[in-house]
């Protein structure tokens, strides 16, 4: 039960993490190598807010979510929409969206030292026990997970029942018929692209409560979106949520039960063997 | 060559012929800087290596610069970010040597990257005092790279400091003798590790968990509650700064309330001791500086004056004082021959603001500090090699 809990309340950090990823990869068509590093300004921003306003992490987000969303659209209008006009195969966008923005992730990092400098940032926030069934867990992490839930469930709901959130899963499954049914799939891949970059920024102000970053940590973060979201299939929200809790339990268990210096090895085992035997993804689509 | 000869006789007839016009000619020494100002050692740098090389730099220059057989030279440091990247640490130590002719290279940041570095370093012949370096193969290393100094000491001695701290506070009867160990699965945790394993064992404590955990690992409380099971008297991490942090937090969640409680690198920040506050109290940690000395607050007051940011209170002093000797040894010998200097810090002992250095037949500084405790809100020695300051250690209280 300890194990199960524990490992779902990672689970719901990872999902965090890996969200905003799914959003920008599956549905904008940009594999975002900056992803990370957005998630550790997110984190900034609430540290800092939190050290100078005394500003709870969980409000932080209503400033660094809609900041998030236009800064990444425009990055998309400015930087990555050319990409996307002048690609001629889904192939040749990938590799130039990664060279791009693995070219904005070293600016990226470069502007967070010169702001806040390279210095190790965390702060103690819900720091305290929460009782379940007899075990202990830290209340930051119970709150991150239930924000989690709530970002995620909102996501979903939106993309399976909202008109704008149809027109987004279109563009993701086929953005060539997409456009004869009247779709704008320039606007949309932009929306898609920027909702990303405002989930992953407030997962970033919502780990910060735990973690301790550093303006060189988001590439880390990157790895694990990028593992988790070929691992739940890309493009599919329900996918990104149960791989990240399958991880999390998964990682928690071999950390527990066999030994903590294993847990890398055991997710990357699973990672290989979902990539060996279903290349898709657990929910995604065979690409024809 | 010539250039150097054509100036040393220069400053030999200033020196010698005229008697007015001090400093009125201005040199400048370059001097190359490597380290990590991004990639995950950047955090630990930015901490305890950068703000020393911009105080150095300042301090020499404040007093007019170095004083090289009479003639002052300002320092111009030349930095270079290497990525936390052993191939980039040797490219930039490379191109300071042989393009950027840089007269002195100030030794890089971490055990690693220092290692990587030294067979540059020896090739082009420059004075290494490495100030980040722990190695229990310091023999054999300055054997190999004769211009290679050690001052931060081994992992051998921080493990026995530590058994030696907590086999007192057993004999007092205030501890048992179950110990739970963790370490990051990283170069430093796992050599500390390996040299605490039998250490404790020898000293009478039972490992009752001993488990390892890899780098930048999210979720520490699985190996929180598992050393918890275990009951433990006593808790020892061999950990790196995202982890210590974690861990301490953690500690406190799952009330892991050990009366000795130990994490590693961090421990010493200033900003480890504004996170925890009070609960910091009595937390051991490796390092340690001695904390109420004249020379060490001086400093101190000075680092924060210069750079805007608190020296840690271990290698901070250490990065510092290695480049007091590399200064010290120019201005004795008042030349720039990195071989004549190199054989100066060899036979001489320097006064630098961690206390005397006085490097034995290995190169190596036999007496650092190992271990060191937070007490009202200061992270003080109180364990060492033969450093003097120590205070005594006492047991941590329950968390607050």
């Amino acid at each position: 039960m300890d194990i199960i809990i524990t490992g779902l309340l990672l689970g719901g950090t990872y999902a965090l993490i890996a969200m905003g990823l799914n959003l920008q990869y599956g549905m904008a068509r940009i594999m975002n190598l900056a992803n990370g590093e957005l998630l550790v300004v997110g984190g900034f921003a609430a540290f800092w807010l939190f050290k100078v306003g005394g500003v709870s992490p969980y409000l932080t987000i209503f400033i660094v979510a809609p900041l998030a969303f236009v800064a990444n659209w425009l990055i998309y209008k400015i930087m990555l929409r050319p990409l996307v006009k002048r690609a001629k195969s889904r192939g040749k966008l990938e590799v130039d969206a990664i060279l791009t923005t693995f070219g904005i992730s070293f600016v990226a990092v470069g502007l967070m030292l010169a702001v806040f400098g390279g210095d190790y940032f965390n702060y103690s926030y819900l720091a305290t026990p929460v009782h379940i069934f007899g075990a202990t867990y830290g209340a930051n992490r119970l709150s991150a997970f239930l924000a989690a839930v709530v970002i995620c469930g909102a996501l979903y709901l939106w993309l399976t029942f909202s008109r704008t959130g149809m027109a987004i899963r279109a563009i993701s499954v086929a953005p060539d018929s997409a456009r004869l049914v009247g779709i704008d799939v320039p606007k949309m891949a932009a929306i898609a692209f920027a909702l990303g970059g405002a989930v992953t920024a407030s997962g970033g102000s919502i780990v910060s409560t735990f973690l301790t970053l550093d303006a060189s940590t988001g590439v880390m973060f990157t790895l694990k979106a990028l593992v988790i979201v070929i691992m739940g299939g890309v493009g599919d929200v329900r996918g990104t949520i149960v791989a990240a809790l399958l991880l999390g339990i998964l990682e928690t268990f071999v950390a527990r039960v066999i030994d903590p210096g294993l847990t890398l090895s055991a997710a990357y085992l699973v990672f290989i063997l979902i990539l060996l035997f279903r290349p898709q993804g657990l929910f995604g689509r065979a690409q024809s | 060559m010539k250039r150097r000869t054509a100036l040393q006789l220069t400053a030999a007839l200033i020196a010698a012929g005229t008697i007015a016009m001090p400093a009125m000619a201005q040199e400048t020494l370059k001097i190359g800087a490597v380290g990590p100002k991004t990639g995950p050692l950047a955090g630990g740098a930015i901490v305890s290596y950068w703000p020393n090389v911009e105080l150095w730099a300042s301090d020499v220059n404040g007093r007019g610069g170095l004083d090289v057989g009479g003639t002052k030279y300002k320092i111009d440091i030349v930095e270079y970010d290497d990525q936390t990247n052993p191939g980039e640490t040797i490219k930039a130590v490379q191109r300071l040597a042989t393009q950027d002719k840089a007269d002195f290279i100030l030794p890089p940041y971490s055990t690693g990257l220092n290692l990587a570095a030294a067979p540059i370093f020896a090739q082009f012949g420059y004075p290494m005092v490495t100030s980040t370096a722990t190695s229990d193969q310091i023999e054999e290393l300055s054997e190999k790279f004769p211009n290679m100094f050690f001052t931060l000491g081994g992992a051998q001695a921080i493990a026995t400091s530590t058994a030696e701290i907590m086999s007192a506070m057993r004999d007092n009867g205030d501890i048992g003798n179950r110990v739970a160990m963790v370490n990051v699965a990283d170069a430093f945790g796992i050599e500390l590790a390996e040299a605490a394993r039998p250490v404790f064992k020898a000293a009478g404590f039972e490992l009752v968990y001993d488990s390892s955990y890899p780098l930048g690992t999210q979720d520490l409380s699985p190996v929180v509650k598992a050393a918890k099971d275990a009951n433990p008297d006593a808790f020892v991490a061999w950990s790196y700064p995202p982890d210590t942090f974690g861990l301490t937090e953690q500690a406190m969640i799952e009330g892991l309330d050990t009366k000795v409680f130990f994490t590693a690198v961090a421990t010493s920040f200033p900003a480890y001791g504004e996170r925890f506050g009070e609960a910091a109290e009595g937390i051991l940690g490796v390092g340690g500086v001695n904390a109420d000395g004249e020379a060490f607050k001086t400093y101190a007051a000075r680092h924060l004056e210069v750079t805007g940011s608190k020296p840690d209170y271990w290698a901070s002093a250490m990065v510092y004082s290695s480049f007091q000797i590399l200064e010290k040894a120019i201005e004795a010998t008042g030349s720039l021959d990195k071989a004549e200097v190199t054989d100066y810090i060899k036979n001489n002992a320097f006064e630098t603001v961690i206390g005397t250095i006085d490097f034995d037949e290995h190169n190596n500084n036999t007496s650092f500090w190992t271990v060191g405790q937070w007490q009202g809100g200061v992270f003080k020695g109180v364990a060492s090699t033969g450093r003097e300051g120590a205070v005594a250690p006492a047991l941590k209280a329950s968390w607050k």
